[in-house]
């Protein structure tokens, strides 16, 4: 049987590279799956915990980070066509309309 | 070492470089791609931390789903250009990996010391459909129902963020 901080350890590394990718890139779509990733990881800690204390609580969180994340990708996914629209890019340094 | 090991050491290998793609993929298309295989093992993880249900659902939503819709997406407005990076910006890569290297050692301080499992879990019977379904709807049934709602707020507000505006 695996350990599960070799579960949390994992996580732990894949949220870092999503925080490092939201950090450093700038295309608005290589963000938005960035922040998939980090989601990703977050729902692997949770299911390794909810085996640990054999409890499903933490199953059905995941359930419900799904459910916000589809979300999130489509309100999202919107913004970015919105605003490519206007200015045809997706470098979100362009992105300053409601900078004052 | 057990087999169970080195298989979770194959597929973490797999999900980690995966990630690192998505990271320093130059196109964006690439990208999604990795994306996809990090997700797919992930939902292999899933299964062996008996959480059935939660790996098929990982698939469908997000394979299925959510890659889909970014994949139509980069493919809508054009997997453009290399992204540029505006003069007074230079150092934000540097300053992004640094902070990613603490967030990484902070956390792996904190996870070191996490209690080893015990014996393998009886409550969650290997977290078949009827389980988390029946914990969805008794304990959690309002949760579920404002998801549904939240679900209908972003169906609706997708569209209207990406309808194109009127001409006139």
């Amino acid at each position: 049987m695996v350990p599960t901080s070799f579960y949390l350890i994992l996580g732990g590394l894949l949220f870092a590279i999503g925080a490092i990718g939201v950090l450093t890139r700038r295309s608005a779509m290589i963000l938005l799956m960035c922040v998939e990733l980090m989601l990703n990881s977050v729902n692997l800690t949770l299911i390794a915990l909810s085996r640990q204390w054999d409890n499903l609580n933490g199953q059905v969180f995941v359930f419900m980070i799904m459910a916000v994340a589809a979300a999130e990708v489509a309100v999202g996914l919107a913004i970015v066509i919105a605003h490519s629209r206007h200015t045809n890019t997706t470098n979100v340094d362009e992105v300053k309309l409601l900078k004052w | 070492m057990t087999p169970s090991i080195l298989f979770f050491i194959v597929i973490g290998a797999v999900s980690l470089a995966a990630a690192v793609g998505v990271v320093t993929s130059r196109m964006p298309i690439h990208s999604a791609l990795f994306l996809l295989v990090n997700f797919v093992s992930l939902a292999v993880l899933y299964i062996t931390l008996d959480a059935q249900f939660l790996a098929a659902a990982q698939v469908i939503i997000y394979a299925g789903g959510i890659v889909i819709l970014i994949l139509f997406v980069i493919m809508l407005i054009g997997s453009e250009k290399i992204e540029t990076r505006a003069p007074h910006r230079i150092w934000t890569p540097y300053v992004g990996i640094l902070l990613g290297v603490l967030l990484i050692s902070s956390m792996i301080f904190g996870f070191v010391e996490t209690p080893t499992p015990d014996t393998a879990a009886q409550a969650i019977q290997g977290g078949i459909p009827e389980a988390v379904g029946m914990t969805l709807f008794t304990q959690y049934i309002l949760p579920f129902e404002l998801a549904a709602v939240l679900l209908l707020v972003a169906l609706l507000g997708a569209l209207l963020l990406a309808r194109q505006p009127k001409a006139n």
